[in-house]
């Protein structure tokens, strides 16, 4: 597989949902409430990057393809781009820098209290996600940094869930891709300990350094 | 060029004789303009709205009330194109196309519980019942975003009053139809179906409360709730029920649907207050579907007229 070809090409196709937003904006085609459509739109896309984020690692275990991981670090940084985009619409449209209001949002209202906490965590993720800041901090340490995307990802499918008025068919439908994606580094984390009381101990080395 | 195919032309969407006139008048000027690129171009944008506005038919005798704001109306396409109706869906942009096809003729409105004569309406006896009126109001809802639509209607009170509710009555119950195959999103309990909502006798019986059947001169389109609902302009929009099939007079006060599905967050009064906050939300702001930036919600949707109807009442307590 060509990757280094490749790459390009999912690039441009990430930035789509953006072109699509600003198409339809300058066509005047975003309807009736466009700022609740962008919204809502960088919203889920978000959302839809982190869990391909998070697909990354169990497909290329489960597929044996490992050129899958040359994706990982575009796919989460394209989730820091589209939950920035989504703070922007929120700061901005929403509420117009008034930085009192956005205080107390944050403080009283649970979802934005979540939701902002998601953001927060991806920032560190976001800054450190060059090979410079791998080497720097040291394999094990980077990895563990990078672990906080589970708990950004859970923020971001509680603050949706919290959200919604009476239908959680979608906040539903991400949690079940978010809770299967978990479960499946649950499973690879929990396998070789609970089996090591019966077997002779396993070298589980080479999982742990490549879980993502 | 613009050539309709004519298999999928709706007897509603032929064009009315005053815009094939425009269009005559603008083809004269189009021609003196020349270039059949400007024609295509402006063509599209001259017809395609107005097609879109004439598909139900003109209220005749429409009067005019005092009631009505001043303030600039919302346009058609975004009132009858961003709705919440979770009787068809619960994305607001689906119920326009879901809507399409729903029967409004015959329908029958069961009035009955505390009145002196029960009976069964035909829904185009209600609507003689006064001679309707444009009542141009603002509608908030409970989700932060507002509109002003010209409604057509009378005042609640005209039916009540024919109805002759006992003194006994104290609360009106109005119950949307419950119709799963035609409302698809009636398939799915993502509400307790059907529909109920509520209102303090008092509260029915003030003027502005109407009973309504049509808006921007014409009838109400399906997916506004025809073709018979309530508009009540001080509460958040939730409270005007539409599609209505049952009005029913009661001693107790009515459990609506949105306060039995989520208590804390919805109440059964639901006056629009920039003081009491939804608990997920602040309700301090509006965005007026149109404009930018957003205004400050008023006290009762800016009908202070209504404030007595409440005097005395903690309405942190009783939202």
């Amino acid at each position: 597989m060509p990757v280094r070809w490749f790459k390009p090409v999912v690039f441009l196709a990430c930035l789509g949902p953006l072109a699509r937003l600003g198409w339809k904006a300058y066509s005047n085609a975003l309807g009736a409430n466009p700022i609740e459509v962008i919204t809502h739109s960088t919203g889920d896309w978000t959302l839809i990057f982190l869990l391909v984020t998070l697909a990354i690692t169990p497909l290329r275990k489960l597929t044996g393809q490992p050129w899958l991981i040359r994706f990982r670090r575009m796919f989460g940084l394209f989730a820091f781009f589209y939950v920035t985009l989504h703070f922007l619409t929120y700061i901005w449209l929403d509420k117009f820098f008034d930085v009192h209001a956005m205080l107390k949002d944050i403080e009283k209202r649970k979802f934005i209290t979540v939701g902002f906490t998601g953001f927060l965590l991806l920032i560190p993720l976001a800054f450190t996600s060059t090979s410079g800041w791998i080497r720097r901090l040291g394999g094990k340490r980077w990895q563990g940094l990078h672990r906080l995307i589970y708990f950004a990802a859970i923020a971001g499918v509680i603050h949706y869930w919290w959200l919604v008025k009476a239908d959680i068919h979608k906040p539903l439908e991400y949690a079940v891709v978010l809770g299967v994606l978990l479960g499946y580094r649950i499973v690879v984390w929990v396998i070789p300990r609970f089996s090591s009381r019966k077997m002779p101990p396993v070298r589980t080395a080479g999982l742990e350094a490549s879980r993502g | 060029m613009l050539i309709k195919k004519p298999a999928d032309i709706r007897f509603s969407e032929i064009t009315p004789k005053s815009l094939y006139l425009n269009r005559r008048k603008f083809l004269a000027g189009a021609a003196v303009l020349g270039g059949a690129a400007a024609v295509s171009a402006r063509f599209g944008k001259l017809i395609s709205p107005a097609i879109t506005a004439s598909a139900n038919n003109k209220i005749s005798g429409i009067q005019k009330s005092s009631f009505s704001t001043t303030e600039t109306i919302t346009p058609y396409k975004d009132v009858t194109n961003y709705n919440n109706y979770y009787e068809f869906s619960t994305d607001k942009y689906e119920p326009a196309g879901l809507a399409k096809d729903f029967r409004t003729r015959p329908w029958k409105v069961t009035v009955d519980g505390l009145v002196s004569k029960k009976q069964e309406l035909d829904v185009d006896t209600i609507i003689k019942m006064a001679s309707p009126e444009e009542r141009i109001y603002r509608h908030r809802c409970v989700e932060g975003w507002s509109i002003v639509v010209p409604w057509v209607g009378f005042s609640l009170s005209e039916l009540i009053k024919r109805a002759q509710p006992l003194s006994k009555a104290k609360f009106m119950e109005f119950t949307t139809i419950y119709d799963p195959k035609q409302m698809p999103g009636q398939r799915e309990r993502v509400l307790d179906w059907p529909y109920v909502e509520g209102l303090r006798m008092d509260e029915a019986m003030h003027p502005l409360a109407l009973l309504c059947f049509g808006m921007y001169g014409e009838d109400l389109p399906n997916q506004d709730g025809a073709p018979l609902r309530i508009v009540v302009p001080w509460k958040y929009g939730f409270k005007s029920a539409k599609a209505i099939v049952r009005i029913r007079f009661t001693d107790k006060q009515p459990l609506n649907t949105w306060n039995k599905m989520a208590p804390d967050e919805y109440g059964f009064y639901s006056n629009v207050n920039p003081n009491v906050d939804h608990p997920r939300w602040s309700q301090a702001t509006e965005r007026r579907l149109g404009e930018f930036r957003k205004r400050p919600t008023l006290m009762f949707n800016g009908y202070d007229q209504v404030a007595s109807l409440y005097s005395g009442m903690d309405l942190r307590k009783n939202f």
